[in-house]
């Protein structure tokens, strides 16, 4: 198989449109085919009337760039499969990537990218759109659109060809995929997928004549980025500028938020899978953004504000959940879900709850904290999991730069919380390469988990911990977006030196990420539209994969950037300056510039930031650029713990969360 | 109460692992409501006990588990109380519902305790395949087979080559004709261990790719007598019915 090979599908399918009969004979050649026959519990028939290629109807096919057992479980793509569904001008299917034994069968059988749902050929829906998680998948995004029949630049794209749209955190800096993609829809897709729908169908009715007629349309719907309409300027190796060229395209394009996740309680009917896929459970979202500020979190920086889930809506929807399921275990999601308002009383509420039956909550995001040990615990009434503590940094110094306030002892009286109640297993996860990183504050994990084994020594006679290092890439519209990521040679000895220190203690064990990975990430997380070159050819050499180590191929990634004349160094490894035109200063997510930069001072001064769900407004400009604010059910903070404010809060409640050693003065 | 549930399983989801399956049963039984019994300890799991695995790919008429369901006596253990319990004969229809396309509950009865584990109890499956070919040559490789004393077969076992004899296991063997090609009947012992289609088919040197696989019965022969774990009253629908 090679994978530039310019298909030519065979679009035989049966007469229910289905790809079904050609494709089974291959599921007997390929590893774990129950991943490509669908069947799920939860999802409605799909009504295809109305659809065609100039039917009103708009049908979409949404897809994850990577194996079904990832992509299955996103509740991004569940959540706008079931929101297309309920309209009755768009029908909505999912695909997955197929792994690779599959494909080589596919390309060998002519078999073209299929929807799980009714096995139809990915060709045949107007709009495939992905959800991008992941930097490493962008070669399988460009895979997918190759196997499902389609030349993989959109400027080659004619008007028969589906719109190729993306979505996710990703796309907060798309510019390395902008030539392969029509659309970008930046922030929550609740809302934007059904205006996105109106456009797209009378393009259809109309007689889906021109592309970039219906490209020039969407660029005036709010959240829709169309790469088509701009064009970036350079001075050399130096962006210049990303400018419209169309007359309807906004200078910037700002993100979509809902105000109110309340009146959005999807999935109603989670997707249950036939066979084992991550975060197997069911899932209920308790509130979306997190204004922790975390430096480097992404996530936390482009999901602004909070949003909290009613109690009682979180109540019916793990009861409603659970039952139409048949799960024993949910998962409340969040970025950081012992900060939801009342949880204690929520969980309890499940826990003692009869209609939910024998069952598990789970908070994926457990705060560093005894508070939030206490409640996990009061949740574990059937398996019990080990715990994961995220403390990040090895010292309390990097940790005031990274703005992740969790004292030492925060962690000894969680971790010592947990061994009381009965874990034996507990995971820290680090981030290694910060900004003002010293080798003191790496060998600072080493003894931050030598410490915890010591705490688990009064409960057991052989406690363990293992320590997981992740190598830290720079991401767009984050403080850190300035800093040039350390290279592979010195995460490589940072790791060494860790490991070496680790491995003085039987107690401790340790996993690393790759930093070649780290790197490749890197390069693509803030890189411009001269990437697509790289990513092309990576990908017409067969370098699909990317996010599994056995299929990682750095040698590629190194050739091409040598081979298009760009400089691994430029892009990854450098510093930028204030003044410094960036790749994605056309898209907004509602944060200004000038904070992150004095947010990015502040890291390097070590001062911290409050979280301002709880403290008056420093101006970040989500919530007031947008005319939005919080929903917080409480206007105080939990109680226990930090707060991750550095501060002692044991009486919870009523504390002022104040900065301790001292007040940020920010803006 | 133990239940012993008989089902089938047809059509695309075949191609799901044993492994798979029992998660499915082991949901679809809580999503039924049925008082599941779960095991003690730190990690407890609901108890149902799994015969004789099917290959991923093969479809079955004869797939068979056992359910411990918890004595319903308005117990304050969570789980959704009925107000007379099911008898065990209900509980196929109970759990119909809860199954997905082509998992079929056929049939279910409740077992008296000390009645032998399936994976002890089962002696041997009866399995139709169809085959792309014509089958002349077919009927004329079985008969030569069935003459044999001997079947050897090289098997891998632990990293070792170890010669076995297939032909105590092979206990019938006929071939016809049927319109998409050839159709084998055959029965395949399970003692010592259960030997799979796929190797007889390579004994008898027939490579190609199989259009079906279907177990259609176990069996369990005990003091002379041969019967099913759960015998069907109505007669099982013809092994080519498709569930989709």
């Amino acid at each position: 198989m090679s994978a530039h090979q310019d298909v030519a599908h065979d679009l035989r399918v049966g007469s229910d449109g289905s790809v079904w009969d050609r494709l089974e004979p291959l599921l007997h050649r390929v590893q774990k085919p129950a991943r490509y026959i669908g069947c799920e519990d939860g999802p409605a028939e799909p009504d295809w009337s109305g659809t065609g290629p100039t039917g009103q109807t708009v049908s979409w096919l949404l897809t994850y760039p990577d194996t079904y057992e990832i992509g299955l479980p996103n509740q991004g793509l569940q959540i706008l499969f079931e929101i297309l569904n309920e309209r009755p001008d768009a029908v909505a299917e999912r695909s997955y990537a197929p792994w690779i034994d599959l494909e080589a069968e596919m390309r060998g059988a002519g078999v073209p990218l299929f929807s799980v749902d009714t096995h139809r050929p990915a060709g045949e829906f107007d709009v495939v759109a992905f959800n991008l998680s992941a930097e490493l998948n962008y070669t399988n995004l460009l895979n997918l659109i190759d196997l499902a029949g389609m030349p993989v630049r959109s400027a080659d794209r004619r008007p028969r060809h589906p719109l190729v749209a993306v979505g996710g955190h990703c796309t907060f800096n798309p510019e390395p995929i902008a030539d392969f993609v029509d659309l970008v829809v930046l922030g929550d897709g609740e809302e934007v997928v059904s205006e996105i729908t109106a456009i797209v169908s009378e393009w259809k009715v109309s007689g889906r004549l021109d592309r970039e007629a219906v490209l020039r349309e969407l660029c005036g719907v709010a959240g829709v980025y169309v790469p088509a309409a701009y064009e970036a300027v350079y001075d050399g190796p130096d962006l210049v500028a990303v400018e419209p060229r169309w007359r309807e395209a906004p200078e910037v394009v700002e993100k979509r938020t809902i105000a109110d996740l309340a009146d959005w309680p999807y999935p109603r009917r989670q997707i249950v899978p036939l066979t084992e896929v991550v975060h197997d459970r069911l899932n209920v979202e308790v509130f979306r953004g997190c204004t922790r500020s975390c430096r480097f979190c992404q996530a936390g920086m482009v999901t602004r504000p909070v949003r909290e889930r009613p109690a009682e809506q979180v109540r019916s929807m793990v009861a409603d959940g659970l039952r139409r399921t048949g799960y024993d275990e949910v998962a409340l999601t969040s970025l950081s879900t012992a900060d939801f308002s009342g949880i204690a009383e929520v969980v309890g509420g499940i826990v003692d709850d009869d209609a939910c039956g024998r069952v598990s909550v789970s908070l994926p995001s457990l705060r560093v904290d005894a508070f939030g040990v206490d409640i996990a615990s009061q949740l574990q009434q059937g398996r019990r999991t080990g715990l994961t503590f995220a403390p990040e940094a090895g010292s309390w110094r990097l940790r005031q730069v990274i703005n992740k306030l969790i004292r030492e002892q925060d962690l000894y009286s969680a971790v010592e919380s947990a061994y009381s109640q009965g874990w034996r297993r507990m995971k820290l996860y680090f981030l290694t390469g910060l900004p003002t990183e010293t080798d003191e504050d790496t060998l600072g994990i080493a003894e931050l988990a030598a410490n915890c084994v010591e705490v688990g020594k009064q409960f057991h006679k052989s406690p363990s911990v293992t320590v997981s290092v992740g190598g830290f890439v720079p991401k767009a519209h984050t403080p850190f977006q300035w800093f040039g990521q350390n290279t592979v040679v010195e995460l490589q000895r940072k790791i060494h030196l860790l490991r070496d220190e680790v491995r003085r203690n039987r107690g401790v064990q340790m996993k690393w990420h790759d930093p070649r990975a780290t790197l490749i990430e890197g390069i693509n997380s803030r890189g411009d539209r001269r990437l697509g070159d790289v990513i092309e050819s990576v990908w017409r050499r067969g370098g699909t994969f990317q996010e599994w180590s056995e299929c990682f191929r750095l040698d590629l990634w190194e050739e091409e950037m040598a081979a298009h004349g760009l400089s691994i160094e430029w892009y990854a490894y450098r510093h930028r300056g204030e003044d410094e035109v960036l790749p994605w200063d056309h898209l907004s997510c509602g944060l200004h510039k000038d904070f992150l930069w004095q947010d990015w001072r502040d890291a390097l001064d070590e001062v911290g930031l409050p979280d301002c769900r709880w403290t008056p407004c420093y101006d970040c400009g989500a919530c007031t650029g947008y005319g939005i604010e919080h929903v917080v059910a409480s206007a105080t903070p939990p109680a226990g713990g930090s707060q991750g404010t550095g501060q002692d809060l044991t009486v919870g409640g009523s504390v002022p969360v104040d900065l301790l050693p001292r007040a940020a003065v920010v803006g | 109460m133990r239940v012993r549930i008989r089902y089938s399983k047809l059509g695309k989801v075949r191609f799901l692992s044993h492994r798979d399956l029992a998660r499915v049963l082991e949901r679809a039984v809580r999503k039924a409501g049925l008082p599941v019994a779960y095991s003690q300890g730190f990690s407890p799991r609901a108890k149902l006990h799994f015969g004789l695995a099917l290959s991923t790919g093969y479809e079955s008429l004869a797939e068979y588990v056992d359910v411990d369901l918890a004595d319903v006596d308005g117990g304050s253990d969570g789980v959704t109380h009925m107000a007379v319990g099911p008898t065990g004969a209900d509980i196929a229809a109970l759990l119909q519902p809860s199954l997905p396309t082509g998992i079929m509950a056929t049939a279910s009865t409740e077992i008296a305790p000390g009645v032998p584990e399936l994976q002890d109890a089962v002696t041997s499956s009866t399995w139709e395949v169809l085959l792309p070919v014509d089958a002349a040559a077919v009927a004329a490789t079985a008969a030569a087979l069935l003459a044999e004393d001997e079947i050897p077969v090289d098997l891998l076992r632990k990293g070792k080559q170890v010669r076995e004899d297939l032909r105590p296991l092979l206990l019938s063997l006929e071939v016809r004709g049927a319109p998409d090609g050839t159709l084998l009947t055959f029965e395949l012992g399970t003692k010592p261990r259960s030997v799979r289609p796929a190797e007889l088919l390579a004994a008898m040197r027939l490579t190609e790719q199989p259009t079906g696989v279907v177990r259609t019965h176990q069996w369990i022969q005990s003091d002379g007598e041969r019967h099913e774990p759960i015998e069907l009253v109505a007669p099982s629908p013809h092994a080519s019915v498709r569930a989709s």
